[in-house]
């Protein structure tokens, strides 16, 4: 869709001595291609004030009936146009469903409307995102005439200030207008001071471009900052493209404005037809004339001093007031000569070939609500103000209670919420001397709330008092009042929804405004209603019976105010940052070694060693043989350690473990299993007795902190008598263990201190001593592969030159690094479980083989009264047991499903036997086996299995748990 | 130009009059509860029923979820019943004579660590067993299927391969539960909205009654489907029911292009994300952690679940978020619901659905109607009671699967 | 993002703290003496309010330690913090406003 330019060939901006444009620098172009056309524009511009200055008012045909539709708006509250932007700079992606009025040009940049659904870039972004976190005693939303007055007063009183404004310049709607006088100057100036002391402040933070888009409990509020979109190609060094703010205010001043609503009448959507104050915006801001003839269609006084300018620049051709009775504004107009027409209405457009605005059908507008007798005007552009919305959005997501307002004609804020103030015509007055005067209070309130007390200064300006603001916010259809009527009232420009639709719905049974919203689907677009909302509520209450603004009530806001980039709330969350990731003091000699890895909760391990020429099955068998036949290797650093000190702490033991703990001499370790209150295995580790009162706890790698917390959380809460304390020392050592028939041999050469004779140092012993390298260590003969093992364990940053000292001792002996996948290997033919693979959560300890580990004499330990509970006594529950496959060579993968025979061609469903938590190629066995969780298992040795996702199925016999040296015979190494 | 959405009917439901006495009252006008009235009329012939909502019907967690429709559950009673559940989907749309969008895409859950690729081909294998469609993808594969996901080992938690349930769907959420409520309506069922119920009448054990902001109704059944206040409703039924309310956030971007025609998932970094028919990204992520009836989250869930979307899906990071919501779900101990009977003769409870009860909104309305209508749970939900919390007989979805190594 | 006063540290971010569920719940003195029911009660039911609770936290990545709060499950405000093993203050419902 190439969209059409109405008028070309003609500068719609107005000469700088006229209307400058506060927000452009006329002695700066830029070069733009939008649509399709080339065209300049000034640093400052906007893509819609670039268009509208060249003479193109459509911005793209709607997104269901494609009818043409223009700039609606100045701001963000613009629902027609949305733009897919690229920009020309190295490194950036086009970014789609941008809205026009709020992006700036750049030189060389392209934008394309697109039809209300944008287009995603299909690459990943290269740029920079990040976060900030601020802690204001003030935070002011809004840097218009009221939040800027509000920050000064706060920052004068001493008070910590961060005022934000979404859009390029401080001073709001002020921006730009003629001849208002604050403090006796003009507003430029005024605003250009206020600006200036504040940046000078250093307890002041003043940002632009900065969207405060969520509020949040306890006044924590989230921000986006634009911070390099503006910018050509100069984007200086490491300066992120986006940076969201995470605020936390003591106190807030709201001085968010308001936003003008269209009114829903016939053929309402043409281009040309926009809001008042966007007209207004785009003379102030950017010195564009929106039109060459222009009406304004009113319900209130606030488009009187626009009327004013436009007649002086000779382009107003009447202004038709929805009032019967003159305000003083409208006086004031007529008397200088304004065509105003009052009591009366539009009720319908002409269109040009080019879909454009041609004329406005004015009605009478009769005390009934019915429509009079009609005139014609051609016109090719209508400014509209049918009220003004305050934008509630911060106090509303805060629940602060909202209420419709009767001489507002709009939703404000029904009661201020605590530690809230509200500035400017966020609390519903137009009235710059007001916005001035409640800014001041508020910045003064604030800040004395936060111990910054002052007497508020209110810059002074004229009070601009304004007439009544008519109830009218849909024209009826010069039709007649079938739907059919009311087929182009549109109510929801982004939605192309009509009154017809709401009519669709209330027909249909609805009455609520949250079924019609969700029937119709207005206010749900990407302006989430911001001009649309108020109308579609009227027009239901206008439809409903005895129905008013009040009781329909307006929807919930909800975060985001306006549109959020994913990236930029990402931040640096991004690639390898994604996730912190920890590596053994060690890690880089399994680089070295060429090491694949694994991940193990946050810690990367070693899941193999393969050398060259090996596949993967090759080098892990390779490792399991080193292992069970010579002597193995294996960095253990990452198991969780905790130390446990007081006298008490073999009581709080004996509590938290199913086994006992009272007894444990010292010197000796026990091995011991976690279960939660519900008697469900979590955890497991061997628990060294450092003294009487001092115990040296491990845990699984990946529970360490659960574990931590778990028995911080029992100590504190319940058992705060014990004397005991609890300190993670995961990280204060690293471990590696030896492992093998020729463990001992390794480990004599290391501490020639230590008498290693099997009988000097028993299993489960340790011993603390100090390497022949001089490294403090602690030796522990705990074993996870059957053979004989030393755990050696020494101060985390002698790491490295342990595992170094291990391999040279070993050297002779072949000693061979072996990582996670030997070591599963390893300890599934001992059948020794790893809590999280063996298990998952719903487990006792006798379901995986360790009845044994479970004390039958203790009164109790956390989880033991569960195992009374009925889903214990079952005799069906899932056991852990070994099986092997028929064929010795079978393999399945782990995690495979297994039935029984009679299930194997039953049609499905069948439920599942259980299923295979590991199976393995066991060099040891000389074949696969594996362990597997199966129902009642450990009464069905002998069994038959199958693995049906396998073809053929794969036949397995279940065997007793333990597969290799079920006696126990190799614990104690070669002699 | 877009295409239009399918037109709705005319005609939804009318807005009766509250009687004084009913057959059967249900609590809470939600998917649940209006299902539930649909198969009372359509399955047992009780007709005189009265849907009971507080709000606007379907205005509760039917209004805000993220409409993701499988049954790849981990234990075999869960598999059966959301497999079930979800065959009735397949056709509800003809049989409520409703074009809800049910769109069945397929669903793809990434799995990340070996533990998760050891976890999903044990669902995988078991949801075949069970009945349930599911396949084991390898990266390559996901990649084929859908390209937008990002396979890279240049990632944090690069992916290992992926669970795939071809027949996993997605619906427009608000159209079922006026689909329901329409054909209940038609058979004669009252739907009462904005009325509170705000006490039970009872004789003894037997309810006999449910007090509302409009007066006394008597019934000698009622049917409590009301997530995210079940509690509230049982204490004042006089039980108790084991759930917390805990917020779930879910949230919308702006409409794009079709580029993510399928679900995908992500347990371990916590992110599901769907296209919709419209076009927009809808997401949702864990619930919030504490206890919480004000439909709202922090922040901070939200900004990790962006970072793992545009992880995963990089094209992603230019999409806008124009809408975070939150809403009030049932956290049950066992993450399994709970639909049967209760300590009181006569009252009938579906709840603890958690995140998940969109899906099992035709299972959870047609077994809490049988239970209703025969005193006794069906086949389906017989396992899914209130006293499984008191013999210890979970279905512990939760534990099953989620267990972190 | 709740602002939570822990009684050691001051206001921290709810992001330094985990939840604990419903608080003043002991162990039983002797869970041997329990019913199963009774089991059952204390280990898998809490209370669940709409309102005012009293609730178990701990600044994990702050002082580690327990404590309660009194918190509003609705407006999420916390009314009141206090030591673990100290007992409930007496806080009338509808105190103060949502903030």
């Amino acid at each position: 869709m190439t969209p059409i330019a109405v008028t070309t060939g003609t500068s719609f901006r107005v000469p700088a001595a006229i209307a400058p444009g506060a927000a452009i620098n006329r002695d700066e172009t830029v070069e733009v291609t939008i649509d399709g056309h080339t065209m300049t524009a000034y640093r400052g511009d906007t893509v819609t004030s670039a268009l509208l200055a060249n003479g193109h008012r459509r911005v793209g045909d709607s997104i269901y009936l494609g009818r043409p539709r223009g700039v609606l708006a100045c701001g963000v509250e613009e629902p027609n146009s949305l733009l897919t932007v690229t920009r020309a700079k190295a490194e950036t992606i086009s970014e789609t469903m941008l809205i026009g009025p709020t992006v700036e040009v750049t030189n060389n940049m392209v934008a394309e409307h697109v039809q209300g659904i944008g287009k995603l870039a299909e690459t990943a972004d290269p740029e920079y995102y990040d976060y900030t976190y601020e802690h204001p005693d003030v935070l002011v939303v809004g840097a218009g005439p009221a939040g800027l007055a509000a920050a000064l007063q706060a920052s004068r009183a001493g008070a910590r200030v961060v005022i934000l404004d979404e859009r390029a310049t401080f001073g709001g709607n002020l921006v730009g207008t003629p001849d208002a006088v604050i403090d006796g100057k003009p507003v430029e100036t005024w605003i250009a001071e206020t600006v200036a002391e504040l940046q000078a402040n250093d307890d002041v933070t003043l940002l632009n471009r900065t969207t405060v888009f969520g509020g949040y409990e306890n006044n924590y509020f989230m921000a986006t900052q634009r911070r390099t979109d503006h910018l050509d190609d100069q984007v200086p060094f490491g300066v992120s493209r986006e940076r969201t703010l995470h605020l936390r205010a003591k106190q807030v001043v709201l001085a968010t404005g308001s936003h003008e609503r269209p009114i829903v009448f016939k053929n309402n959507d043409r281009p040309g037809i926009m809001l008042a104050s966007g007209i207004a915006g785009y003379l102030n801001r950017y010195g564009v004339l929106a039109g060459s003839s222009i009406a304004l269609l009113t319900t209130n006084d606030s488009v009187y001093l626009l009327a004013q300018q436009l007649a002086e620049l000779g382009h107003l051709v009447a202004v038709i007031d929805v009032r019967a009775d003159l305000s003083e504004a409208a006086l004031q107009a007529v008397a200088a000569g304004i065509d105003v027409i009052a009591g009366s209405v539009v009720c319908d457009t002409t269109a040009s070939d080019q879909g454009a605005l041609a004329g406005i059908t004015v009605a009478e507008y009769l005390a009934d609500g019915e429509l009079g007798a009609t005139r014609h005007f051609e016109v090719d552009t209508l400014g509209v103000s049918g009220g003004w919305s305050p934008v509630i959005h911060l106090h509303s997501q805060r629940q602060g209670k909202v209420v419709w307002d009767h001489e507002v004609q709009g939703f404000v804020i029904g009661q201020p919420r605590a530690d809230f103030h509200y500035a400017g015509s966020v609390t519903g007055s137009l009235s710059l001397g007001e916005a001035l005067a409640n800014g001041a209070n508020a910045g003064a309130a604030a800040a004395d709330a936060t111990g910054h007390f002052s007497f508020a200064t209110e810059p002074v300006a004229a009070a601009g008092h304004r007439g009544p603001v008519a109830a009218l916010r849909m024209v009826p259809s010069p039709d007649g009042e079938d739907q059919d009527a009311y087929a182009n009232h549109f109510v929801d420009l982004h939605r192309d929804q009509t009154v017809q639709d709401v009519l669709r719905a209330t027909g249909a049974g609805m009455s609520s405004v949250e079924h019609i919203k969700r029937y119709t689907s207005i206010s749900t677009g990407n302006d989430q209603g911001k001009t649309g909302a108020v109308n579609a509520i009227g027009v239901m209450s206008e439809i409903l019976d005895g129905h008013t603004m009040d009781d329909i009530g307006t929807t919930t806001f909800r975060a985001p105010y306006s549109p959020i980039s994913y990236v930029g709330l990402a931040g640096r969350q991004r690639g390898e940052l994604f996730d912190a990731l920890r590596k053994t003091a060690m890690d880089r000699a399994h680089e070295a070694l060429d090491a694949v890895f694994e991940m193990a909760g946050e810690w990367r391990r070693a899941s193999y060693y393969p050398r060259a020429g090996e596949t993967k099955a090759q080098a892990i068998r390779r490792e399991t043989i080193a292992a069970r036949n010579g002597v193995g290797m294996i960095d253990s650093s990452t198991l969780g350690k905790i130390e446990v000190r007081g006298k008490d702490s073999a009581e709080f033991l004996n509590r938290i473990y199913t086994n006992g703990f009272l007894k444990l001499k010292v010197g000796r370790g026990r091995y011991g299993v976690m279960t939660g209150v519900d008697g469900k295995v979590f955890d497991d580790g061997v628990t060294l007795r450092l003294a009487e009162d001092r115990f040296f706890m491990h845990t699984t790698s990946g529970g360490a902190q659960r574990v931590l917390n778990w028995l911080e959380n029992w100590h504190q809460t319940e058992w705060s008598h014990l004397d005991a304390t609890f300190t993670s020392v995961s990280e204060q050592f690293a471990t590696v263990a030896v492992s093998g028939p020729k463990a001992r041999r390794v480990v004599e050469q290391l501490a020639s201190d230590v008498d290693f004779a099997p009988e000097a140092f028993e299993f489960m012993e340790f011993r603390e001593t100090t390497l022949d390298n001089g490294i403090p260590a602690r030796i522990s003969r705990i074993s996870f592969t059957g053979e004989l093992s030393y755990e050696i364990a020494v101060p985390t940053q002698y790491g490295r030159a342990l595992w170094d000292a291990v391999a040279q001792a070993g050297a002779a002996y072949d000693i061979t690094p072996y990582g996670l996948e030997a070591q599963r290997i390893l300890r599934a033919e001992k059948g020794f479980v790893i809590v999280g693979q063996d298990t998952d959560g719903t487990n006792s300890p006798q379901d995986v083989g360790m009845d044994w580990v479970v004390s039958k004499i203790k009164q109790d330990f956390l989880g033991k009264r569960s195992y009374q509970l009925d889903d214990f006594l079952r005799d069906d529950r899932e056991e852990l047991v070994a099986i092997m496959a028929t064929d010795k060579n079978s393999m399945v993968r782990d995690g495979a499903a297994l039935v029984s025979a009679e299930d194997l061609d039953a049609p499905r469903p069948v439920s599942t036997s259980g299923h295979v938590t590991g199976y393995y190629d066991s060099a040891a066995l000389d074949r696969t086996f594996g362990l597997a969780l199966v129902r009642g298992g450990s009464k069905r040795i002998g069994e038959k299995l199958y693995a049906p996702a396998y073809d053929p199925p794969v036949e397995f016999e279940i065997t007793p748990l333990i597969s290799f040296d079920p006696e126990g015979t190799r614990r104690d190494g070669e002699r | 130009m877009a295409d239009l959405l399918p037109e709705h009917p005319d005609f939804l439901w009318r807005n009766p009059r509250l009687k004084s006495s009913y057959d059967v009252v249900i609590v809470g006008a939600g998917g649940h509860g209006l299902a539930t009235a649909y198969y009372l009329a359509k399955e047992h012939g009780i007709t005189n029923v009265a849907v009971i909502d507080k709000g606007w019907l379907g205005g509760g967690n039917m209004a805000r979820n993220t409409t993701i429709i499988r049954s790849n559950y981990m234990l075999d009673k869960s598999t059966r019943f959301f497999d079930r559940s979800l065959q009735m989907w397949e056709g509800l749309d003809e049989e409520l004579e409703y074009d809800f969008l049910f769109s069945q895409r397929g669903l793809i859950t990434l799995a990340h660590t070996d533990a998760e690729v050891r976890e999903s081909i044990r669902r995988v294998e078991s949801n075949v067993l069970n009945g349930a469609d599911a396949e084991w993808l390898t990266p390559q594969e996901v990649k084929e299927l859908l390209p937008i996901v990002n396979i890279s080992d240049a990632i944090r938690h690069p992916v290992m391969g992926a669970t795939y349930q071809a027949r996993a769907a997605i619906a427009k959420h608000d159209h079922v539960a006026w689909a329901y409520a329409r054909k209940a309506s038609a058979m004669g069922v009252d739907i009462i909205q904005n009325t509170e119920v705000t006490g039970f009448l009872k004789d003894g054990d037997k309810v006999i009654g449910v007090e509302t902001t409009r007066g006394n109704i008597a019934t000698e059944k009622v049917g409590i489907a009301v997530a995210g206040h079940s509690s509230l409703l049982a204490e004042k039924a006089g039980f108790q029911v084991p759930i917390q309310s805990r917020t779930l956030q879910a949230l919308v971007s702006e409409l794009f292009e079709p580029v993510h025609p399928m679900i995908l998932t992500s347990h371990h970094i916590h992110v599901y994300v769907s296209q919709a028919h419209k076009g927009e990204l809808v997401m949702g992520a864990n619930t919030d952690p504490y206890t919480a009836y004000g439909a709202r989250g922090g922040f901070h869930t939200i900004e990790r679940q962006l970072a793992a979307a545009v992880e995963l899906v990089p094209i992603f990071a230019r999409a806008h978020l124009i809408r975070v919501w939150g809403g009030v779900v049932d956290i049950s101990p066992d993450s399994t619901p709970i639909i049967g009977k209760t300590p009181v003769e006569g009252i009938y409870i579906n709840c603890g659905w958690g995140s998940g009860g969109f899906k099992g909104t035709p299972i959870g309305g047609y077994t809490l109607a049988h239970t209703i209508a025969h005193d006794e749970p069906h086949e389906y939900n017989k396992h899914f009671g209130l006293d499984r919390y008191y013999t210890g007989h979970l279905v512990d979805e939760h534990s099953a699967s989620g267990v972190l190594h | 993002m709740m602002l939570i006063d822990c009684p050691h540290c001051g206001l921290r971010d709810e992001t330094e703290f985990e939840y604990g569920s419903q608080a003043h719940v002991p162990y039983p003195q002797d869970p041997q003496a329990l019913t199963n029911d009774e089991w059952a009660q204390w280990l898998y039911f809490r209370d669940n309010p709409m309102g005012l609770r009293a609730e178990r936290w701990v600044h994990l990545t702050g002082c580690r330690k327990w404590f309660n709060a009194v918190r509003d499950t609705v407006s999420y405000e916390f009314k009141a913090t206090y030591p673990v093993g100290t007992p409930r203050p007496n806080i009338p419902p509808h105190h103060g406003g949502i903030r």
